[in-house]
């Protein structure tokens, strides 16, 4: 008999059960559906044992990699401590350490912790502020740069949460964040592979961490990074990008415009019609895709209709939070 | 009884789905046929589901089905499933333009001929449920 353990909590696993079957037995409120391994609705995650085989089957090599499993084909082989979804997170209080602005409407905030905050360059976390308002952002660092975490604020106008990190937050101020999610991040394997990137806006946060960390472990395919927006003082790092371009032969950068004026070296378009009319195939690329849920929708349909796998498509899309 | 019947015609003979090649099969097959149905207007509403991973583990399940493979889906599963599509709208004419693209991805997967016909076969045998009739 194998013991699961939710939030302190033992629950026992009968030999010819299911995770599933065990949680619902002992009223465990976890959320499923077709009990066959095709709807994920009961998709949860085991920070200390690596699931079985088969109870990872069809999921991404990224969601594997970080030992999410789903509970109604898991057949555990040992104990297992387990995180539902919608489980209370753990926060952890960082302080601010630099507060400046990329563009007219993009702030950069830097977060330092005392101690190493593990996390995949491309995830997401929450901030918290005292009242608990809580929103979502991407880390845009790669995890080997200290014990800090980057983020890259748009204000949105009317917005609370990013209103308040671009008016009130100073350096010196304290932040609660939560643990990293997200399934979007660069795993070595397969080095020789394409790299499609393509994102709007802050979308470019994660792409950024995504890219860093490809080029750090060694990526050798060619990697594409296209990044859009309308008027070109929305667009921000273009010269850190060019940069890099120069000193990676194998990494190219189109900064997209899709606004009437459009100075030299920008292209002219929406980013993700720019990106796709540059491949005529993407079969065997990695694509990731950050920023307009339209965009990441719509993309992530056409880069698959190229050619791309689905296996081989990331995406976060941005949801806004309304007001 | 039925199921001693059973086991022992599966060990005399093969299934459908061991013969075609198994998972292996069912995860070359997916996306092929799920790329001729998003390029089909005739169905491609059927299929838009904004969660593509969702529906690719959907087209998994219809293959291992269509293969004879371990699935435990009833006729009322296949009912409540394709419900809001009946409401849509979806019929035969919708049901026969998914035969010939299972047909059609099995070709260019090289399936010989009277396993194609025996994968069509299965998933024919659904369509009533499909369509809810």
């Amino acid at each position: 008999m194998v013991k699961l353990m939710i939030e302190e909590k033992a629950y026992s696993c009968q030999p010819n059960e299911t995770v599933l079957d065990a949680l619902l037995r002992e009223h465990v409120n976890i959320s499923y559906a077709c009990k066959k391994g095709t709807c994920h609705s009961c998709m949860v995650r085991s920070p200390n044992a690596i699931p079985p085989e088969a109870a990872q089957a069809g999921l991404k090599n990224t969601l594997k990699n970080h030992n999410y499993f789903l509970a109604c084909l898991c057949h555990p082989e040992q104990d297992m401590i387990i995180k539902l979804p919608d489980q209370s997170e753990f926060y952890t209080e960082g302080t601010v350490v630099v507060n400046e602005m990329l563009n007219r409407n993009t702030l950069l905030l830097i977060i330092a912790f005392k101690d190493a905050f593990e996390f995949s360059a491309g995830q997401f976390v929450n901030l918290q502020r005292a009242d608990g308002l809580t929103r979502s952002y991407s880390i845009a660092n790669t995890p080997q740069e200290s014990n800090t975490l980057e983020f890259h604020i748009r204000r949105l106008p009317g917005g609370r949460f990013s209103e308040w990190l671009h008016d009130e937050i100073m350096v010196g101020d304290t932040v609660a964040v939560s643990e990293p999610r997200g399934h979007c991040f660069y795993l070595p394997e397969r080095s020789e592979q394409g790299l499609l990137l393509v994102g709007t806006g802050t979308g470019l946060a994660p792409l950024a961490g995504i890219l860093t960390d490809a080029l750090a472990l060694g990526h050798s395919g060619p990697i594409y990074l296209f990044h859009g927006s309308r008027e070109v003082e929305d667009l921000y790092q273009i010269d850190e990008m060019r940069q890099l371009a120069k000193q990676h032969q194998h990494f190219h950068y189109i900064p997209c415009l899709s606004g009437k004026h459009v100075p030299e070296g920008f292209s002219h378009g929406r980013v993700n019609e720019v990106a796709l009319a540059s491949f005529a195939d993407l079969k065997d690329w990695r694509v990731f895709l950050c920023g307009h849920p339209e965009m990441v929708n719509q993309m992530k349909k056409m880069t698959f209709l190229k050619g791309a796998s689905m296996k081989d498509i990331y995406a976060d899309a941005f949801l806004v939070t309304p007001t | 009884m039925t199921d001693t019947l059973n086991n022992q015609e599966a060990t005399m003979s093969k299934t459908l789905y061991e013969r075609i090649g198994g998972e292996a099969a069912v995860n070359a097959a997916v996306e092929l046929f799920y790329r001729k149905v998003l390029n089909d207007y005739r169905i491609n509403r059927f299929f838009d589901d904004s969660d593509m991973d969702k529906q690719i583990a959907k087209q998994k399940a219809f293959f291992t089905m269509a293969f004879g493979g371990p699935n435990n889906y009833t006729g009322r599963d296949m009912r409540n499933a394709h419900a809001p599509l009946v409401k849509m709208g979806l019929d035969n004419f919708h049901f026969d333009a998914v035969m010939e693209h299972l047909g059609a991805t099995l070709t260019e997967l090289n399936v010989p001929a009277d396993l194609i016909d025996e994968a069509a076969a299965i998933a024919e045998s659904a369509r009533k449920d499909v369509l809810g009739k």
